[in-house]
């Protein structure tokens, strides 16, 4: 009976087991295999190899683009954090109805209705020399010359990626946000917190779980995206996502398995530190 | 009101090509069979337009598919995907990489009718008896292989052709004449410091390493030995010149695709750039002064060709050859020539062009009427002439080809870095 019991736990988790492995480990292995491996123009050398880490490590160019993913990463998050935060406390503390509340929140998704390629792309003439906002701008008389650095720089990078991302917040933040019991945020106010007391002392720590699934989100979307950068950049800029995506187009495998395996320790480190400062799970 | 009389020009145009190819009369022994067949194209956008599958299907009976993809892309699948095409529309320098792979197999010139008519560029390397050769992967230098299997290239012509040649083309600089306002005659202006943040260069390695060429030579800071095969020195000057010049915000964006390239210059985010022909043209249409600028260091050309997959036999290669001869046999031709490419066969396609669109294309005359593209739009008005001139004058002043050289793994990493820096 026992063991009965034990084989039909194995055969309840096979399937997940089996997709993982055939989805997930097995290429990832690949990936890592294939990274010490070397390439020419039309064929892969099968042979150990650890001169793709060597180039990767020796090049200033890498480190250099490893430094800007991680500030790309980190000015989407407090950005998209600051304003996932406010959206998902106004709709989850000012709006009363139930009702409203869900048809808001339905609002808030409404443009992810579009692929994200376009809403990326539809900032590209809004922002140009010559687009609504700088004519705009002058036309208001508030600049003489056109701003050059509204796109094909930093900041329309960011803007994307904020643009796009923000609603990963809204999301876990605002579900989190609807579990708090209000009865709690009732006793804050008969014990005398202000507003904004029970907002940093109450809501704030509850809402951990939500942030932190949000912070995920964002983090692992920015540091794995290329196409957001090489469009909004005008292909001046690079993140790792990018190198990457070089690195196929020429036919360079290994050197993009290299990379991609180097990312993915640096994603899984990065997230090992943020679990450290909340268990998810247990909040859930 | 003017658009229905163009429409009406097209469909007349259309007719008048049908009538002519169908006078031509192509074998229909297996005629039957043949409907069956399905050949798969892949290759860059320039060549791969429905209006040839569609036409293919009128003229010869069987299905052409056709898939458009970059030029990376392009090289990518006919290196490593061999089973996933019949025929491959490659530039020659994809050609250099991608046949020591073995996924193409060569062509039989015996086969071919208009063989004798083929442009001497793709042959020995000489547009007449009296030109000089160009650098880089010029055409004929991967053109032929010694015999049936080989993989290595022939020197000289021999019976088994690499790529048939379809279409090519002198590329340049593109510039907004009404932005700038004087004259442009040299690749140096690239970097001239006056267009600060108004330049642009193409983001395909192969290519761009070219253009880069192109300019540092111009301006006199490299001395090549041959842009097509450059040392590692010559390729570590020239991105030392381009890094510093993008590190002092010279260029506004680098392109990619050509709509992107179209986009950049009709906005006017760039008044000068790297450019192919069709994409000015693009730009001219929404009524944006652009020119195809000539240049006195010459041109940096492009050719293409169609290659036969090494999976190919009996009755579907029989079909293939059947393609490339009715491929070379003029309609084509004519159909890239009025888009302002080359045919490799340019006397073929005479026959289906109007005497005013060789004129303009060709032979360098001021256009007698408007001259439209094979879909309709107007490209040029009456007494406006082609930038560059005649065939002769722009492929004449070819400097050099789109090339693969030897030390190209590092000057692809050294891309890489340009780019990330």
């Amino acid at each position: 009976m026992l063991k009965n019991r034990h084989i039909q736990g194995w055969l309840q988790a096979s399937p997940l087991t089996l997709i993982l492995i055939g989805f997930l480990i097995l290429p990832i292995i690949t990936i890592v295999v294939v990274s010490f491996w070397q390439a020419t123009e039309f064929s892969i050398i099968p042979a150990f190899s650890l001169e793709n880490y060597q180039f990767l490590f020796g090049s200033p160019v890498t480190y250099k683009v490893f430094f800007a993913t991680f500030k790309y990463a980190l000015i989407t998050w407090a950005m998209t954090l600051a304003i996932g935060f406010t959206v998902a406390y106004y709709l989850a503390f000012h709006i009363r109805s139930q009702t409203m509340q869900i048809a808001l929140f339905l609002l808030c998704t409404i443009p992810f209705w579009t692929s994200n390629i376009i809403r990326m792309i539809s900032w590209i003439p809004f922002l140009g020399r010559n687009g609504i906002a700088n004519s705009a701008l002058q036309s208001w008389g508030i600049i003489d010359q056109p701003l050059e650095w509204l796109l094909y720089s930093d900041f329309s990078v960011i803007l994307a990626f904020v643009h796009l991302y923000t609603l990963f917040m809204v999301v876990p933040i605002f579900n989190t946000m609807t579990r708090i019991d209000h009865s709690l945020i009732e006793a804050a106010r008969d014990n005398g917190a202000s507003g904004f007391q029970t907002l940093i002392h109450v809501i704030f720590p509850l809402t951990k779980p939500g942030i932190m699934i949000g912070t995920i989100f964002v983090l692992t979307l920015v540091m794995g995206d290329f196409i957001t950068v090489r469009f909004m950049s005008g292909s001046q800029k690079a993140n790792v996502g990018r190198l990457i995506s070089n690195d196929i187009a020429l036919l360079q495998y290994p050197s993009a398995a290299a990379t991609a395996v180097i990312l993915l320790i640096t994603v899984l480190i990065v997230i090992g530190i943020l679990l450290r400062f909340v268990d998810i799970r247990k909040e859930l | 009101m003017s658009k229905m009389r163009y429409s009406r020009r097209a469909v007349l145009k259309g007719g008048a090509a049908a009538a002519a190819a169908s006078a031509i009369p192509a074998p229909m022994v297996w005629a039957q069979e043949i409907k069956d067949i399905t050949l798969r194209q892949f290759g860059t956008g320039v060549s791969n337009l429905n209006d040839v599958g569609q036409k293919v299907k009128e003229d010869l009976g069987f299905t052409l598919e056709m898939t458009a993809l970059d030029s990376d892309s392009v090289t990518q699948r006919a290196a490593t995907q061999p089973d996933s095409f019949d025929i491959a529309d490659i530039e020659y320098w994809i050609c250099k990489k991608v046949w020591p792979t073995g996924n193409l197999q060569a062509m039989d010139v015996s086969k071919i009718k208009n063989y004798d008519k083929i442009v001497g560029i793709f042959k020995d390397g000489r547009l007449t008896p009296e030109s000089t050769l160009a650098q880089g992967t010029a055409p004929h230098t991967v053109g032929f292989v010694e015999g049936e299997g080989s993989k290595t290239f022939a020197t000289e012509q021999t019976n088994w052709m690499t790529l048939i040649p379809t279409i090519y083309n002198a590329d340049t600089l593109g510039i907004r004449p009404d932005l700038i306002g004087r004259p442009i005659e040299t690749w140096a202006e690239l970097l001239n410091p006056e267009f600060k943040g108004k330049a642009s260069l193409l983001d395909i390695s192969s290519i761009g390493i070219m253009d880069m060429a192109m300019v540092c030579e111009a301006m006199g800071e490299v001395q090549y030995g041959d842009k097509g095969n450059m040392t590692r020195e010559e390729i570590d000057k020239t991105f030392a010149i381009f890094t510093e010049a993008k590190k002092n915000g010279q260029f506004r964006a680098f392109w990619k695709t050509f709509d992107e390239s179209v986009n950049l210059m009709a906005s006017g985010e760039v008044v000068i750039q790297s450019m192919w022909s069709p994409a000015i043209t693009a730009v001219k249409s929404r009524g944006i002064p652009c020119v195809y600028q000539p240049l006195k260091e010459g041109y940096r050309s492009w050719g293409g060709g169609i290659g036969l997959s090494a999976n190919l036999s009996g009755m579907a290669l029989d079909a293939a050859y059947e393609y490339i001869n009715w491929y070379l046999s003029g309609w084509v031709g004519g159909y890239l020539m009025r888009q302002g490419y080359y045919s490799a066969v340019p006397e073929t396609s005479k026959e289906f062009m109007t005497e005013n669109e060789w004129g303009y294309w060709f032979e360098g005359k001021p256009a007698t009427d408007i001259i439209t593209s094979p879909t309709g739009d107007t490209l040029a008005q009456a007494g406006e002439t082609r930038d560059g001139g005649s065939f002769y004058d722009r492929m004449g002043h070819v400097a050099c080809w789109n090339a693969v050289m030897d030390e190209n793994q590092y000057m692809v990493r050294k891309w890489n870095e340009f780019i990330a820096s």
